[in-house]
């Protein structure tokens, strides 16, 4: 099986209403604590719509899980949860087309961050994706009769936001930023990864998840924009190779040369924080350093 | 006997490697070679370990404002206040 990574359901908690308490979220995420809590009132929304395959449990789309006692059961053992009714996105689209405009709204839900991910993967500038992500969600909206179904929705909608963010990203070229391997990587070439005498010792101490955050930002940041697409559909967003090629329109091929690159790249860029302090108390990373 | 296999080639197709997307045949030959090449073997654990933190999301911050953003500009859409 592919190596897939543990927390692979990202969920966000959802009110009766509909609405996502500002209370539950924690720096804009939500409580991961409160994730097992026994709140009956909330529900979960689970973004994932493929899980790992070793999960019996089969859910196309979004669904929800409630959180009563017997939804917190069905938690803790996900190969036989059992999601209550989910409006399906079919009926969502067909709702939404026939004038119900807030299906829409219950529609976009799940991709939110999604899109923002796939603007930024990009753009990389946070202020620039939000608004693509605006920009991209409208466009969906508006296009939506000429959704063909033949596709995923959600494969559809990440291709209108990588297009509306490829469109910005060329129209602006004050965010176009300069690959600081580009010199050294001729994409039909090889990468070669960077030996570890160029790794820089990095106090334990001195490193904090907020500066882990800042690690990847310039890490990213620093990628071919070619490269983080890639790297942010596939490693982000867990989009299949297929799925990542038809978003980019690129083939099959050319998206593991892109992974690959990025990969590598990254790896050289947080090699130091991984090999030492960034992981500090997380057994699930390994020291990558052979002495 | 498992056919000996370079480094070059190893980073070529380690990011597959880690996407368990290489033949049998390939795979059985990198793992031999990771046994043996301390680098190699770094540069796969390394590498791993950055596919598993950016998988992992948890470290992506996603703006507080996003879906009260998303949602406004479509309530402009169609009109609502």
């Amino acid at each position: 099986m592919r190596f897939r990574p543990s927390p692979k359901v990202q969920a966000y908690y959802f009110d009766a209403q509909g609405q996502r308490p500002e209370s539950e979220l924690v720096d804009g995420k939500p409580d991961k604590s409160l994730m097992w809590n026994q709140r009956a009132d909330l529900r979960l929304i689970l973004l994932e719509d493929r899980l790992e395959s070793s999960h019996s449990m089969v859910s196309v789309g979004p669904c929800y899980l409630d959180l009563t006692p017997s939804g917190r059961q069905n938690r803790q053992d996900m190969s036989t949860a059992t999601p209550q009714p989910a409006p399906m996105e079919d009926q969502l689209i067909d709702r939404c087309l026939g004038g119900d405009h807030e299906a829409f709204y219950e529609l976009m839900r799940p991709y939110e961050r999604a899109v923002y991910f796939a603007a930024v993967g990009v753009l990389h500038n946070p202020a620039d994706a939000e608004e693509v992500a605006q920009e991209a969600v409208l466009k969906a909206f508006n296009n939506l009769s000429k959704f063909r179904r033949e596709a995923k929705f959600s494969t559809w909608l990440i291709q209108i936001t990588i297009n509306e963010a490829r469109m910005r990203f060329r129209k602006d070229r004050a965010h176009l930023y300069e690959s600081i391997d580009e010199q050294k990587t001729d994409e039909e070439g090889d990468y070669r990864p960077k030996d570890f005498a160029d790794w820089r010792d990095i106090p334990s101490e001195e490193l904090q998840r907020r500066e882990l955050r800042e690690a990847l930002k310039r890490a990213l940041a620093s990628l071919d924009p070619k490269y983080r697409e890639v790297l942010v559909l596939r490693d982000v967003e867990h989009m299949s190779i297929i799925e990542t090629a038809q978003v980019l329109g690129i083939s099959e091929g050319l998206v593991k040369t892109r992974l690959l690159r990025a990969r590598l790249q990254m790896r050289d860029a947080l090699a130091p924080g991984i090999d030492g302090s960034w992981t500090t108390g997380r057994a699930e990373f390994k020291k990558v350093r052979p002495w | 006997m498992v056919i000996e296999i370079s480094c070059v080639e190893v980073w070529r197709e380690i990011s597959n490697y880690i996407d368990e997307a290489t033949d049998p045949e390939l795979r059985d030959r990198m793992e031999a070679h990771f046994k043996v090449c301390r680098h190699c073997s770094a540069i796969l654990d390394g590498t791993r370990n950055v596919v598993r933190l950016i998988a992992d999301g948890a470290e992506f911050e996603v703006p507080t404002s996003l879906s009260k953003h998303i949602y406004a500009k479509l309530d402009g859409q169609l009109g609502k206040s």
